[in-house]
Formats: C-alpha cells, structure tokens, sequence
C-alpha cells in the first residue's frame, strides 16, 4: 500500500469526503473498540489509516463550555462548546464474526471528559509514542490508567529518532513490567498488527478466569 | 475532577429493542448498530431522513452514520433515538448477546488478529 506523506489538511482532518458508506457484514459480527492514543502529531491518525480497511472517518466531537478549559473559551468569545476531530477505521476479522474499531484519540489532559466518553466500552489501548519527547506520553497514560483500560505502548519511530534501547523506555515511562512495549513505523502494516497482537493478548490477560456458568 | 457530561439515553423504547441482561445494553452508543427498519413515518425530513435513507442498504455503526452526515455524535444520538421511538430504526449493542466482554470473545479476537499475519 503507498503512504502519501501529507502535509495537507487530510492527516488532520481525516480522508475528506467520507466516499461510499461500508456497510458492515451482515453476520452480526461483535464489535469492539481499541483507543489508540498518544501526544500532539506522534502518529495516531496514520496508524489508524495503515490498519483501517474502510478510509478513515472522523466525527466532530463537541466540549461542551462546561469541560473546555477556561482559557480556550476566552479566546473565542461568544462561543460555548469547541470541537475536536476524532478519527476511526475499522477491521474485520475472522469472517466476519468481529469488528474492531480504532478510535484516535488525543492524549491531552484537557481532553479527559472526551476521553472517557470515547473509551467507555473499549477493550484497551495503545499509546504512541515519541522518543524524543517521552514525558508527552505521561497524559495519555494518566487518561488511560483513569479509564481503567489494559494498555500496549509502541514507540513510532521517525528518521531523525536516535537510537534508544525498549529498555530504557521502560524505565523512563516506569511501565509495569506486565505491560506489553514494542516498536513500529505506523506507516507499515505489519508490525502495527503485532502492536494490536500484543495489546490483545494483555487484555486476555488481565480478564479473569471464567468460573463455569 | 468534575463528572463529566453524559449524553446516554436509556429509554424504555430501546430497551424492548435490546437484550438487557448487561449495564449499557440499549443505549446508544458510537457502536450502536443501526440499520433502518420500516418506513419513514410521515413528518419526519431533513437530517431524520438523512439517517434512515442512509442505513436502508445496510447496517452502520451510529459512529459511522455521524461522520457520513457530518453531524455531531451527540446530535446523531438524538436523531437515532428519534427514529428508534417511531419504529423506524434498529438498534443493536456492539455485542450482539449484551454480554460483557469475556475470555472467550478476547481470545476468539485474538485468534482472528494472529490471522491477519
Ligand atoms: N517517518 C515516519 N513518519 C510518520 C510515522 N507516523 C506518522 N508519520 C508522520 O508524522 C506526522 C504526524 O502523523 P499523524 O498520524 O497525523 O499523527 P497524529 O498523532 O494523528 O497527530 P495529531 O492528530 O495532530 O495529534 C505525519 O506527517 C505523518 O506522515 C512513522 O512511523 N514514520
Ligand atoms: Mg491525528
């Protein structure tokens, strides 16, 4: 698949025009959601873009006054809700017995009231992360850790990221030791489905035992 | 830390929909399944029809449905549970039996992403 490195709107905005609807398979699949989330630009958009085999979505999600920051109500005055766009795709797997829904999401603290509202119901998530900027991922895991969400943490990793060992990511994050870490380009199918392998296997981890019913 | 603003509508319309046994079964969510069921009663235009026309082929998550209308999720809810009180929309949960997510759903998605490699 070619990746077209855009500096336009789309890689903010989503894909445009939302084209033909895909209808989902009509097995009665279940359906589930995965967040993935993470800070300012780390890549979520495209991941959710490598994985998604229906062209991205995005909806229009409103703050109402009440949850905005003071601060970006004042710079706009009159207006009493804001908006921000919430990317999706979605995946279908085993025949059509499952859907899975990626939902990108900004990592910003401001954004928690959003935030829970999105991830009630989700499975887990997985925050992206830049090695340049390792701190700008301690919101993202503070909002997930609240949601009380099973998370994977992957480092995206761009041309001019130095070298860093998954060890000291570890560290510098002070991640459960439990907590699946790997690295991938979002741009690249396959080590993203290792990413979702990884977070799948956490989840069914961390469910506990059936007792027989 | 304030209790942020909830936009769930649990009404007794949604609920004779659903299957009820699990907390959130017959709301509407960004997973609803909806998928037009009847006629579009009379009356009801613009962004109503919108929605119904827009799931008579086939069924579309509710999240879905907003981004193809370039509506707002929380107006779609609204305009969902319209149509769901006149008899005219389906809604389903995300998973089709209410039930909470459990090893078994985990492990069956498990096994369906270790196919796609
Ligand atoms: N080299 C490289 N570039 C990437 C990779 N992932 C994303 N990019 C680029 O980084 C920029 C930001 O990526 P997005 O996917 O838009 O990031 P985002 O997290 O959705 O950004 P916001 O939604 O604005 O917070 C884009 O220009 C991408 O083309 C990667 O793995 N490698
Ligand atoms: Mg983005």
């Amino acid at each position: 698949m070619d990746f077209a490195p855009s500096s336009s709107n789309a890689a903010l905005l989503g894909d445009g025009p939302a084209g033909a609807p895909a209808y989902l398979p009509p097995t009665d699949p279940v359906l589930m959601k995965l967040m993935v989330t993470g800070p300012f630009g780390v890549g979520k958009t495209t991941l959710v873009r490598t994985l998604s085999e229906i062209p991205t979505l995005h909806t229009e999600e409103t703050m109402t006054a009440a949850s905005v920051p003071v601060d970006d109500i004042s710079r706009t005055p009159g207006k009493t809700a804001t908006t921000v766009a919430v990317d999706f795709g979605r995946l279908t797997l085993a025949d059509g017995d499952f859907v899975l829904y990626l939902f990108g999401t900004p990592g910003q603290r401001r954004f928690l009231p959003l935030w829970e509202d999105l991830a009630r119901g989700a499975l887990g998530a997985l925050v992206l992360v830049d090695t340049r900027r390792l701190a700008d991922a301690f919101d993202a895991m503070d909002l997930i850790e609240e949601a009380g969400l099973p998370y994977a943490v992957a480092v995206n990793r761009f041309p001019d990221t130095p070298p860093i060992a998954l060890d000291a990511v570890r560290a510098a994050l002070d991640l459960d030791p439990a907590t699946p870490l790997l690295e991938l380009d979002a741009r690249a199918r396959e080590g993203c489905v290792d990413a979702l392998i990884a977070l799948a296997e956490h989840v069914l981890d961390r469910l506990p035992q059936e007792s027989t019913p | 830390m304030t209790t942020p603003p909830r936009r769930r509508l649990v009404p007794a319309y949604l609920a004779t929909h659903g299957r009820t046994t699990a907390a959130g079964a017959g709301t509407l969510d960004r997973l609803s399944v909806l998928h037009a069921a009847a006629d579009l009663p009379a009356g009801l235009g613009g962004e109503h029809r919108q929605l119904w026309e827009l799931v008579r082929p086939g069924a579309l998550t509710l999240a879905e449905a907003a981004a193809h209308l370039r509506l707002p999720v929380s107006a779609t809810v609204f305009i969902a549970a319209d149509l769901a009180e006149r008899g005219a929309l389906s809604v389903r949960a995300p998973i089709p039996s209410a039930q909470p997510v459990n090893r078994d759903l985990a492990e069956r998605l498990l096994s369906g992403l270790r196919a796609l490699k």
